[in-house]
């Protein structure tokens, strides 16, 4: 029996070690994020996946403010990346609210709450 | 909608319920005494309602549950979920049924107890899988992020969003109906406790109970009823993403598409609007919503609505009831856009009615700016 791993599920394994992997579709070459059957920019369903360069920029950013006792102000931000697509994430190594539109960014898997997952922090130099 | 359906049907009754706080009640309550005070507005009775247009956030069936607490049995329901828009959305849907005869008396209802049962904003939606293991607090994260973003393309200041909340304050100080009446100033907004970069607690909505409904019949039958037609001259839906995180441009809406459509449908544009009525969960949404209606351009909507010019004595009254931010706001605001309109061109507006009010604006949101609804009213000089 041919087991079937769902686009989400390739995209999950993929973060499980350590890479981030986008789906790219085979007709129009275009990214796209969230992983799906289907491209949204052309509807073809033929896709490849590729391994993130890591490079990214923050588009847009907030801070959740939280009572220092619940864990403080923590960073939530939409990352653009190199390929196109954007995510949500967090930037971590500097104050939530040192974080700005523009930023250049690492993109790396770290880890929330034990579970894998895409995080970014700012361009040395 | 098209041409095809301008003025073919008309809001004959509006109705409110349990604003604020609604003790004791639960949300069909609040839903029943809304739609029990519309039908009598429009001189009508439950036993009358034939088409049932209904959204709530207690279950997935709410339409029914709602048809069956009102011990109705609607020959036509609609119950289609796009958030706080649905019910602006639903005055298309209505139209055209009752267009075709699918019925003759359509009643669009909503009721929400959610200060008094939960205190906080309910949503029955999951978080996005791919969002949720960053913790955004919804909705404020998403409009923070559209808000910083509209701030860096277009230098809005946090002062002018300060204004949009100014001015709703100032609206419901004229309104009974609103459930904060207290001076607010812009320092007052812009010293209150932070909440979402760049976001205080007075650039959100407020947290309220309360449940709306409307009814709308066809345009002959409208001339019967006891208080003057407010006509569906014309409206249109646009959605651009669910998730805030699949929004192409964050600083621009897909309102520009909802918005030029119910134009078109209406023959009419914005320099004509004599009232607008806009869903401000947050005070960027009516920056946004003005500038992508065309009130202004695209980048302006900070200017525009700075020092009291969408205030009482303004250049265009805007959300004259006190919005979302200062009148009600139970989870869902879209339907008191459509009320607040509807009551405003009648003349039985509940704060400060104005004078020669015969086309307004209505404009709902859903989700996290994803679905954009815009409604186009005339009073009967507009046919």
């Amino acid at each position: 029996m041919q087991e079937i791993t769902g686009s989400d599920q390739t995209f999950r394994r993929a973060l499980a070690n350590g890479e981030i992997a986008l789906p790219k579709c085979d007709s129009c070459g275009k990214f796209h994020f969230f992983p799906r059957v289907v491209c949204p920019h052309c509807h073809e369903t033929a896709l490849s996946w590729r391994r993130a360069s890591g490079r990214g920029e923050v588009y847009t950013t907030t801070v959740v403010r939280r009572r220092s006792e619940q864990g403080g102000d923590y960073n939530i931000c939409m990352v653009e990346l190199e390929e196109g697509v954007r995510m949500m994430s967090r930037v971590e190594g500097i104050a939530p609210a040192d974080v700005t539109i523009g930023m250049a960014v690492t993109v790396y898997v770290g880890e929330i709450d034990g579970q894998p997952a895409v995080l970014c922090r700012p361009v040395e130099g | 909608m098209t041409g095809d359906l301008r003025g073919k049907a008309a809001i004959v009754g509006t109705g409110h319920a349990g604003f604020g706080e609604a003790r004791g009640l639960t949300a069909y309550d609040v839903m029943a005494q809304a739609g029990l005070a519309a039908v009598a507005d429009a001189g009508l009775s439950l036993a009358d309602v034939d088409g049932l247009f209904c959204t709530m956030m207690e279950d997935s069936m709410p339409a029914l549950m709602a048809a069956e607490y009102l011990g109705i049995q609607p020959r036509f329901v609609d119950g289609t979920m796009t958030g706080g828009s649905s019910f602006v959305n639903y005055l298309t849907s209505a139209a055209m049924a009752l267009d075709v005869g699918l019925c003759d008396v359509a009643l669009i209802v909503y009721g929400s107890n959610q200060r008094t049962a939960s205190g906080r904003l309910v949503t029955a939606s999951r978080p996005p899988e791919y969002e949720a293991p960053y913790k955004p607090r919804y909705p404020i994260s998403a409009y923070a992020m559209a808000a910083a973003r509209h701030m860096h393309e277009y230098g809005t200041t946090r002062e002018q969003l300060a204004d949009v909340a100014v001015a709703a304050r100032a609206w419901a100080q004229h309104n009974p109906e609103a459930f904060e009446r207290g001076p607010l100033s812009r320092e007052d907004v812009l010293a209150a406790r932070m909440v979402g970069d760049p976001l205080t607690v007075r650039d959100c909505c407020l947290v309220t109970d309360g449940g709306g409904a409307i009814v709308m019949v066809r345009a002959d039958r409208a001339r019967d009823c006891p208080k003057p037609p407010v006509y569906l001259l014309g409206s249109a839906a646009a959605s651009s993403h669910r998730q805030i995180s699949q929004m192409r441009d964050f600083s621009t809406t897909a309102a520009r598409e909802s918005g030029a459509q119910a134009f078109a449908a209406a023959g009419v544009a914005p320099g004509d609007i004599d009232l607008v009525e806009l869903y401000d969960a947050f005070t960027i949404n009516t920056i946004l919503f003005l500038e992508d209606l065309g009130f202004c351009a695209k980048g302006e909507g900070g200017a525009f609505v700075e020092g009291g010019r969408i205030a009482p004595g303004g250049v265009l009254p805007v959300n004259t009831n006190g919005g979302g931010l200062s009148c009600v706001h139970p989870g869902m605001y879209g339907i008191f856009t459509v009320i607040e309109a509807a009551r405003q061109i009648r003349g039985d507006a509940p704060g400060q009615q104005l004078e020669n009010i015969d086309l307004a604006l209505a404009h709902g949101n859903g989700g996290v700016l994803s679905s954009q609804v815009t409604a186009i009213l005339g009073s009967g000089n507009t046919l």
